[in-house]
């Protein structure tokens, strides 16, 4: 009882410390780091990690107290110029809180994981006073990303918005001068510039939408926005629309969609629990939380929300063809995150937010956990490396070496150029390392769709949300599951079935404990993660429902709350007939998987046999359609070339060598030179002066000749003298 | 008796061509000579005023003159003596040492 009344309001209270239990964890990180042990900083992270998910769970209980009604928890003023105020306040509710739990619940296994996989990481790389780095790095993370999702204003959410584009590139760039093995290479630098970059271009789509909300309705808080939503859109709907639309443009930077998905797959150049925690868990998942919170004005302008459900489905569906051409472990999982993102984005512009949503929280549970699962398959292959290299003293033998890194360099080291994550030098795997093995395959069946694992439940409710009104986006992401459930059977086939491929996962070792117990954790949670939102309880469609009102139940259970009579295979809001289809289509991919990779596994050396069959088309996925050789050359080397014109042509060859020597020091030296010495000071001055000069000497000299020496003259000028006198006086 | 106009007319003309001399002539002594005349034209002059006016302060004058005019003489005659000992030549265009 009087933890009811506590809670109702006390726990609200509470929300400051999402972020700030993160930041007094860098903080003592950073200022104490360099006396504590590994296991200190990491565990003090984790701890950190931890509280902020406690004070998440807190502020649930508070709020399903509180009968899910939104609060406002005033923090701080931030801007108040005249009467313009923009302050910093928190907003607990139902949204936010689900995104709260996700980020600290997920980012604490990872960050106990990272402990781990740190560990091992640096002394592969041969640099362990990064240990503590990261970790700094890890908690900056999960505080931008607490203030993204607790912001009650845009302005609050672009704060967090961009500090999780900060903490990604710092993170994807935390090897910044060293590649896989750690050899110099600043691949892993330009891999987070262009995550920065390419976030920017979303960014500027972002500040748009931001500014024109702001003209159009004269705050950024949410509660003010939402509530003008409706009579602005009836006096300027082309407004709500451009608004919507640029915020479209953010969610394609930061969700990774097309045009601007190429960051992603290229952000894999960061630590394996980075790519799990940011780049599928949470900051990926910005954007689909940005639409399903401004709902209100999506549902406003169904143009705007059929756009956004095309980018996801077609996006959904390129990711997914890349994806079956990629031989490096986690490019696969990057495609397929980008993939899932898109039949995330596809939700929330169909207006099935409670499904995106749901599809966000399942999809954070079992991606993650193929991604850690992946880190434990490098890890154990790095670790076969070097045994090999430590014990038996010579290279390694493989036919097939690193993929893209190796080639041109020759290694002066007996060490050649071999890729742990390189899916073609793994195999048999499931021997090496069988808990590995079984909770990559939970992983595989969550994400492929199967009953009754968690990705069945979310994404078949977007299929059926997309069956009912959408019908080219219901195919386009149809689709885009079969190639999804085909390409993790590849994965599987590839990786732990048949003979290793090289001695180095011949070799390979288990992971320890503390890498391999989160991992069980996110197991469990995407067995049961179903739960949250199943056929007749709908707990999350509820839960949701206080916050998204009626428009997130109402796409969700279209069927199930229209007048007429549900058809008879839709069950308490589940579609048997697309749930049945889509189930049938991945058994069917899975199938098709092991008929041509798990029947006959491949040889070392041999290539995918999708390249006999598919030729070119196979090509282009697995040169990902050409997407970065066009950017390429469409813009960025528009771009270089532009700023070469504008330093060498501009800068160089106009400003300086025209205008600053020709015509300014030109001018100045031709003034000074010739102007003034030649003309005004020779013929000027100096002639004057010389003139004086010569004036003188001349009266001079003529007057000396007065001084002859000679008395006669001298008497005769006396007596001129005296007639000059006489004449004076006798005139006067 | 005769008009004073007369008696100052031969004193200019005598001045005059004492003057003359002065201006003209190289010699010295001739120089010294010419340079009596002018005094002794001066004389005529005061002689001539004293008999017209018939005071006596013109006569006293003279004399004064002549005094002056014999040193003169006398300290021109030793210089001359002495300037013909260096420079054996009494020329005075000779003696233009001073020319600046």
């Amino acid at each position: 009882m009087l933890l009811s009344e506590v809670s109702n309001t006390g726990f609200f209270h509470l929300v400051p410390l999402i972020v700030f239990f993160p930041v007094i964890g860098l903080l003592i990180n950073i200022i104490f780091g360099g006396l504590m042990k590994e296991k200190v900083i990491g565990w003090l992270a984790s701890a950190a990690s931890g509280l902020a998910f406690v004070v998440s769970v807190l502020l649930a209980v508070a709020l399903s107290g509180a009968h899910g009604e939104a609060q406002v928890i005033p923090f701080a003023e931030w801007i108040r110029i005249g009467t313009l105020n923009i302050p910093w306040n928190f907003r607990v509710d139902t949204l936010s809180v689900t995104m709260m739990l996700v980020v600290s619940g997920v980012g604490t296994l990872i960050h106990i994981y990272a402990i781990g996989y740190m560990h091992e990481d640096v002394r592969f790389k041969d640099d362990p006073g990064r240990f503590r780095r990261f970790f700094v790095f890890l908690n900056l993370f999960i505080a931008m990303m607490m203030i993204l999702v607790s912001g009650d204003s845009y302005l609050m959410l672009f704060v967090g918005w961009e500090g999780v584009g900060l903490c990604s590139f710092l993170l994807i760039g935390f090897w910044y001068d060293k590649d896989t093995l750690g050899r110099p290479s600043f691949a892993n630098a330009e891999a987070a510039k262009k995550a920065f970059v390419v976030n920017r271009i979303g960014d500027f789509g972002f500040i748009l939408a931001a500014l024109t909300m702001f003209w159009a309705f004269g705050s950024l808080q949410f509660g003010d926005v939402f509530g003008k939503a409706a009579e602005v859109a009836h006096a300027m709907p082309g407004v709500v629309i451009a608004i919507t639309l640029f915020m479209l443009i953010g969610v394609t930077g930061k969700s990774a969609q097309i045009p601007l998905f190429v960051w992603l797959p290229d952000a894999m150049a960061g630590p394996t629990p980075v790519s799990a925690l940011i780049h599928a868990a949470t900051m990926v998942t910005a954007g689909v939380y940005l639409v399903a919170r401004s709902a209100p004005l999506y549902t406003l302008v169904p143009q705007a929300q059929y756009i956004v459900a095309l980018v996801g489905a077609v996006t959904a569906l390129f990711a997914a063809t890349i994806a079956v051409g990629q031989y490096d472990i986690k490019k696969v999982l990057a495609y397929s995150t980008i993939s899932q993102l898109g039949f995330m984005v596809a939700a929330v512009g169909m207006g099935a937010f409670v499904a995106g949503m749901f599809h966000l929280v399942m999809h954070a549970f079992f991606k993650a956990l193929l991604f850690l699962s992946a880190g434990s398959v490098i890890l154990g292959l790095e670790r076969g490396h070097h045994h090999l290299s430590h014990h038996e003293g010579h290279p390694s033998t493989t036919l097939r070496a690193g993929s893209e890194h190796e080639g041109k360099h020759e290694d002066a080291e007996p060490v050649e150029a071999f890729d742990p994550g390189d899916m073609r030098n793994m195999g048999g795997l499931r021997k090496q390392m069988p808990v590995t093995f079984w909770l990559y395959l939970i992983g595989t069946l969550a994400l492929a769709g199967i009953f009754p694992l968690a990705g069945f439940w979310s994404k078949d409710e977007i299929l059926a949300d997309a069956q009912l009104h959408y019908p080219l986006v219901f195919i386009l992401l149809t689709i885009a599951a079969f190639f999804t459930a085909f390409y993790m059977g590849r994965q599987i086939w590839m990786v732990f079935f048949g003979k290793a491929r090289h001695d180095a996962a011949a070799h390979a070792e288990e992971s320890k404990p503390i890498i391999t117990v989160p991992l069980m954790v996110l197991a469990g949670l995407s067995i049961l993660g179903g739960a949250l939102n199943l056929p007749y309880l709908h707990t999350f469609t509820n839960w949701l429902g206080h916050t998204l009102g009626g428009e997130g139940a109402a796409a969700a259970e279209g069927a199930a709350h229209t007048v007429e009579a549900a058809p008879w295979y839709v069950l308490g809001g589940l579609n048997l007939a697309v749930a049945g289809l889509s189930t049938l289509l991945a058994l069917v991919a899975i199938y098709l998987s092991w008929l041509i990779y798990g029947r006959k596994p491949l040889a070392a050396g041999q290539k995918d046999p999708l390249k006999k069959a598919l030729g070119f088309i196979f090509t282009g996925m697995e040169r990902k359609w050409f997407v970065d050789e066009i950017y390429w050359a469409a813009f960025v080397n528009r771009y270089v070339d532009l700023a070469r014109f504008l330093a060498d042509v501009i800068d160089g060859r106009f400003w300086h060598d025209w205008f600053h020597d020709k015509v300014l020091a030109g001018t100045y030296n031709w003034l000074s030179r010739i102007a003034l010495d030649k003309v005004i000071d020779t013929r000027g001055i100096d002639a004057f002066f010389n003139g004086l000069g010569e004036l003188t000497k001349r009266a001079s000299a003529s007057l000396r000749r007065l001084q002859n020496g000679f008395v006669r003259s001298y008497a005769l000028a006396v007596l001129f003298g005296v007639v000059v006198i006489l004449g004076y006086l006798l005139m006067k | 008796m005769i008009p004073l106009t007369y008696y100052l007319v031969i004193s200019a003309v005598l001045f005059a061509m004492g003057v003359l001399g002065v201006l003209i002539r190289r010699n010295p002594l001739i120089i010294f000579m010419s340079v009596e005349l002018m005094l002794n034209a001066a004389n005529l002059a005061f002689v001539a005023f004293t008999r017209a006016f018939n005071v006596l302060n013109g006569q006293i004058f003279v004399f004064f003159v002549m005094t002056v005019s014999a040193a003169e003489v006398a300290v021109g005659l030793a210089l001359i003596v002495v300037i013909f000992r260096t420079k054996h030549s009494i020329d005075v265009d000779l003696m233009s040492a001073l020319k600046g």
